[in-house]
């Protein structure tokens, strides 16, 4: 009875979850390295776990992974602020005229929803193979969520902050800067955190698919000299990267968000 | 009243920041203003088209992407290709679904799992999924498996994520009587679970969807031998630029065709 309790507090606890997520993690690992020695299951498909572990010191030292994690961080950041500096003046200009936004808005919520990265091999041919065309792509791909994110961070100012703008007698560029900007500041950052997150799927994605540049090239050359725990080491590599930096733009997201 | 109009703002001159922007326009002005748009754009890309600032077809004239599209449509390896496609999304999708679905349940029925697992799904989601595609072929081969475990693997996500955020929204109510008929785990979930999260579970394979028909097209374009991905590298390769527009344009409207009907589906479920 006591260890039940013991057991429920602790399951009520914030790091026993994680504790056992990371545990299940390792085990299943552990599980898999032992099924491989075991000759159950086929090294040609699956490394060994230790053997990945070990490729990952390789990986790092031998492939210029500075470089590459620096040739993908240049071209998500450029396309990223390129989103910034274009979407977030779009959305405000949606805003501003009602008109635009009701015959424009589902056209750009449409463009969310397509694959423009399989038009790739157009962007290559329009702007060349190099980093330009990935930033290109990348930027398409981000537009959309920054812009709607504005535009609804706008839209969404409370009435009684406009009520209190107007009262004050503001001039309409005081009130949107003193009001509605900052009112949408966390709407917007939403955006921005999604629209960086479609720019970081895309430059990888699109790396790896013309192997070109950065980190998704490094898995391509990984898999084509069927190294298999080089492979699976890089993309560990990216995914944990990626992880990385949903987790600061999700911090930076939750740090702008009013209090409640 | 006097005392009001005392302190009633002085008028000022009007800036285009101002909030007030009138009427809501009529839908004809909207009409307009999409019209407008369009032509807009239709102008500046045959201008493009016609100024030769691009080298030979890098751009080509409207009226020449609908001749190639025309041509592509009447093509029996556009339709073969197109069966592949579709057959490696619905399976793709249909896989997706079910693991996501049992998962989704698994863990939005228990806190504790829902809390040590959930994280991991949650992160994992949104990285590039294609650099997973060398491990695919490893696992599948080169044939259409691959693009299948590929396409699954990304709309599983979504949809138990989906899932188990909509088991919390679920009346407990509804779940006490289930247990009070002493309903089994298989009804529980058919009976209860299912029907009253049906939203959510479609806005997850809605999501899916459009992850896994991507995923497929894109490992397509990278390694394969049919598919409309294959067909867009071909075209691509021979720099039928035309024709390859017309495909892209023919995919993005399957895409919009495809979440429309399911965004249908979701909002007749509401």
């Amino acid at each position: 009875m006591a260890e039940r309790v013991h057991l429920r507090r602790l399951a009520g606890t914030s790091w026993f979850p994680v504790a056992v997520g990371i545990a299940t993690l390792v085990a299943v690992g552990a599980l898999v390295e032992v099924l491989l020695l075991a000759g159950v299951m086929n090294r040609y498909m699956l490394p060994l776990p230790s053997d990945v572990l070990g490729a990952f010191r390789r990986v790092i030292m031998e492939e210029n992974i500075l470089s590459r994690t620096g040739d993908t961080a240049f071209e998500v950041l450029t396309a990223g602020f390129l989103v910034i500096v274009f979407g977030v003046p779009l959305g405000v200009l949606f805003h501003r005229f009602r008109i635009l936004r009701m015959a424009l808005e589902d056209w750009v919520a449409a463009l969310a929803a397509a694959p423009i990265v399989l038009a790739f091999p157009l962007f290559l041919v329009l702007f060349g193979r190099g980093p330009k065309t990935v930033i290109i792509i990348a930027f398409v791909y981000g537009i959309p969520p920054i812009l709607l994110k504005t535009l609804e961070g706008l839209s969404s100012t409370r009435g009684v902050l406009i009520n209190v703008g107007r009262s004050l007698n503001m001039t309409p560029t005081q009130m949107f800067w003193k009001i509605m900007f900052p009112s949408a500041i966390p709407s917007i950052f939403t955006g921005i955190r999604l629209s960086w997150t479609f720019c970081l799927v895309t430059v990888v994605g699109v790396e790896f698919l013309v192997n070109l540049g950065g980190l998704g090239q490094l898995i391509n050359d990984l898999a084509e000299r069927y190294d298999l725990p080089g492979t699976y080491a890089g993309i560990a590599f990216v995914i944990l990267l990626s992880v990385a930096f949903f987790i600061v733009l999700e911090r930076i997201e939750t740090w702008l968000q009013p209090e409640r | 009243m006097a005392a009001t109009g005392a302190i009633a703002a002085r008028p000022r001159k009007r800036t285009w920041l101002d909030l007030e922007s009138g009427p809501a326009p009529s839908r004809s002005a909207v009409l307009g203003v999409r019209i407008v748009f369009a032509i807009v754009v239709i102008a500046i890309w045959e201008a493009i088209s016609a100024s030769g600032l691009f080298f030979g077809d890098v751009v080509p004239s409207l009226v020449k992407i609908l001749a190639s599209m025309w041509r592509l449509l009447i093509q029996d390896a556009f339709w073969t290709n197109l069966q592949v496609t579709a057959l490696e999304i619905l399976v793709a999708l249909g896989i997706g679904a079910a693991a996501g679905i049992a998962c989704g349940i698994i863990l939005g029925a228990n806190g504790f799992l829902r809390k040590a697992y959930e994280p991991f799904m949650y992160y994992f989601s949104p990285t590039p999924r294609i650099i997973l595609f060398p491990i695919m072929i490893m696992w599948f081969g080169i044939g259409v498996e691959s693009k299948v475990a590929l396409g699954a693997l990304s709309s599983f996500f979504p949809i138990a994520l989906s899932t188990s955020a909509g088991m919390a929204l679920i009346d407990k109510v509804l779940i006490r009587v289930g247990r009070s008929f002493r309903a089994s785990a298989w009804q529980m979930a058919t009976k209860i679970y299912l029907p009253a999260m049906r939203v959510p579970v479609l806005t997850g394979i809605r999501l899916g969807f459009g992850l896994a028909m991507i995923t497929v097209l894109l490992a397509e374009t990278k390694l394969s031998n049919k598919g409309l991905g294959y067909l867009v590298m071909q075209f691509y390769q021979r720099f039928d630029m035309p024709t390859l527009y017309a495909l892209l344009i023919v995919l993005f409207l399957i895409a919009g065709a495809g979440n429309a009907l399911i965004g249908r589906f979701e909002r007749a479920s509401r």
